[in-house]
């Protein structure tokens, strides 16, 4: 899985980081409605103080539609992307991603459950801790999941059985969905369609703070850790012997796993794939160093989910594609591939 | 990213009854002149020319009303009139997408409760487009207030009063004419064909059985839930409805017949399925007094 030829992380980081700049401003530009690079940089200017003519609607447009879901998509991808990597490293498994082994699941079923079930907790709780109290609920769901799978997966750490644990768990948690769908009322109904496809089509700036902080909280955890992953790449005795508290490093990265997985399904749905494609394909960019492998796919997978929501917003405008939908279209061959590659070797 | 809404008109928080008082007078005093001007010019103003209507009976009645030309899109529960299927579609009402909409350039859109989610409703009406949510109908009542709200809305509240009146009168008279079919009556639904569902308490499916005079088979609980074939079997239904779609879906009447206890009920022995197309029967809207009476018929009308 490991390409022979390697290109240097600084450049892949820099070449990457423009990439996604201009993604990013592709993505501003371009969406259901038409507006001239003109009028949006005219919004733009208005909404930092200028003085500059425009209509309001195009400030609503860039302002409240269009640059809360690039930000989102940015940090939400980030987050799932780094999640992944340290998914991997922990199990020592390329097949490994919040998405595909239900820790996305777990936090999505936390989330409708307290949705479903929280009436009486949300009546109690001051009014400032309300809008935390989904969030909270889907980051307890993903520490829950991460937890069970780790400590499943920590017996037999083959490829096989931890796809197994992930189909299990996902058994379980549609099991949990289906409990919880038999109680819900018809609104809270509608708020499970949500969280179980995917979207950030809610995108609004104040969503965007948790994700931004889950996703810089779980990268750090990766960056500090990143020579304890290296060592663990080679095995958890051998890592244990150069020194590595093996006990810590797991309970760490499973806490950002479960924070920044619990963070993103919060905001904006269970979206999968992210966390399994982009650090697979870094990796065999630039080699399996965390380091370097952590802030690139922290990049990567921003830019892939800014990529994937400007399609799930355009293709069928005026209405829209959940992005899960575009997520997995990308990411599923790519499963196949892998799981192949792994079946021939 | 802190846009203040400068554009719009703060109201005093502290003003003294005064300032209060003159501000009303003076707010009362334009709504009058719009209104009277409006009905000058014979509500040019107060008539937006592009229309999006969200929700199946919404559509419908923005049509009866005479407005369907002025109607740019619809959403995908909006089947009839046949006129809709030309439109564009803006999505499932629920996950609505506010850009797609902003595209459309409406100046109103005119919506079941349903609509959604609020992120959009509120994008849409910072970006100065009018927007109407309309209140969940499953009376006749009910059914006559809301196209009269939509009249309102569109501008046309004089022709909506007619429609208005005329569907509550038809329905009731239409409801007073039923058969009141004697025995026990089970709405069974689908989203698709491994899931069926049957309908309890404060559906629109029990509302209409109760406009028929019917007796709903469940009572137990409310709003739909997946069926189970004891469940069937102990609700002891002599008749079984199903919307058109659904009624498909499962393979005709032998598709529902063959549901697991199905053939256990008075219902399965007698063959008595019912089909009745969807919008028609659960959408109160201006076609309730036909949906009454083809309910109504088909009941009286099974073997």
């Amino acid at each position: 899985m490991i390409a022979a030829r390697r290109i240097a992380p600084t450049r892949l980081t820099a070449g990457l980081a423009a990439a996604v700049v201009a993604l990013a401003l592709v993505a501003c530009l371009v969406g259901a409605v038409t507006l001239t690079p003109g009028q949006v940089v005219a919004a733009l200017g208005r909404g930092l103080g200028l003085d500059l003519d425009g209509a309001r609607r195009d400030d609503v447009i860039v302002w409240t539609l269009r640059l809360p879901r690039i930000a989102l998509a940015l940090t939400a991808g980030a987050a799932l992307a780094v999640a992944g990597a340290l998914m991997q490293a922990l199990t020592r498994n390329p097949l490994a991603e919040p998405g595909l082994l239900g820790v996305s699941n777990g936090a999505a079923v936390a989330a409708v459950g307290f949705i479903v079930l929280g009436d009486p907790l949300v009546a109690r709780a001051p009014a400032a801790v309300v809008p935390f109290l989904v969030p909270v609920a889907a980051f307890l769901g993903a520490l829950a999941t991460t937890a069970l799978i780790l400590a499943l997966a920590r017996r037999s750490a083959g490829s096989a059985t931890l796809v197994l644990i992930g189909v299990g768990v996902a058994a379980v948690s549609g099991a949990a969905t289906g409990l919880l769908l038999f109680v819900a009322d018809d609104a809270q109904l509608r708020s499970v369609t949500f969280w179980s496809m995917g979207s950030l089509g809610g995108a609004r700036w104040v969503l965007v703070v948790p994700v931004a902080v889950a996703a810089a909280v779980t990268l750090a955890v990766a960056w500090r850790q990143a020579a304890a992953l290296d060592r663990l790449l080679l095995g958890e005795a051998e890592a244990r012997h150069t020194g590595v508290d093996v006990e810590r490093l797991r309970r760490q990265a499973a806490l950002a796993i479960a924070l920044a997985t619990g963070a993103v399904v919060a905001a904006c749905g269970a979206i999968g794939f992210v966390g399994l494609l982009v650090p697979h394909v870094i990796r065999g960019l630039i080699g399996p160093r965390h380091r370097a492998l952590v802030i690139v796919s922290a990049v990567a997978g921003g830019g892939l989910l800014v990529a994937a929501d400007l399609v799930s917003r355009t293709v069928v405008a005026p209405a829209e594609l959940p992005i899960g939908i575009v997520t997995a279209l990308v990411g599923a061959p790519v499963l196949i591939a892998i799981a192949r590659a792994r079946g021939a070797a | 990213m802190v846009r203040g809404d400068r554009g719009r008109p703060m109201l005093p928080t502290s003003a003294t009854p005064g300032i209060a008082a003159a501000v009303s007078l003076a707010v009362l005093g334009a709504f009058a002149c719009a209104r009277a001007s409006d009905e000058a010019r014979h509500g040019a103003g107060a008539r937006p020319a592009r229309i999006v209507t969200i929700g199946g009976p919404v559509t419908e009645a923005v049509f009866a009303l005479g407005a369907g030309g002025r109607v740019i899109a619809v959403d995908v529960t909006s089947t009839y009139p046949a006129a809709v299927a030309a439109l564009p579609k803006v999505g499932y009402q629920r996950a609505l997408s506010a850009e797609g909409l902003l595209a459309l350039d409406p100046e109103l859109v005119v919506a079941s409760a349903d609509a959604g989610p609020p992120a959009t409703i509120e994008a849409l009406r910072a970006a100065g487009v009018r927007v109407e949510l309309l209140p969940p109908a499953d009376t006749v009542v009910s059914a006559a207030e809301r196209i009269r709200a939509i009249g309102r809305a569109i501008g046309e509240p004089g022709p909506a009063d007619a429609l208005a009146g005329r569907v509550a009168a038809d329905s009731a008279a239409a409801a007073a004419a039923a058969a009141a079919p004697s025995g026990r009556v089970l709405f069974l639904y689908a989203r698709g064909a491994g899931a069926p569902m049957v309908g309890g308490r404060d559906t629109a499916a029990a509302a209409m059985l109760g406009l028929v005079g019917a007796t709903s088979a469940i009572t137990a609980w409310s709003g739909y839930r997946p069926l189970t074939a004891e469940a069937i079997v102990a609700a002891r239904p002599d008749a079984i409805v199903v919307p058109a779609r659904v009624h498909a879906l499962l393979g005709g009447t032998a598709g529902v017949l063959a549901l697991p206890g199905m053939a256990e009920t008075p219902a399965g022995q007698a063959q008595r399925v019912v089909a009745v197309d969807d919008q028609l029967l659960l959408g109160f809207g201006p076609r309730l007094p036909e949906a009454i009476a083809t309910l109504d018929g088909a009941l009286a009308g099974a073997p």
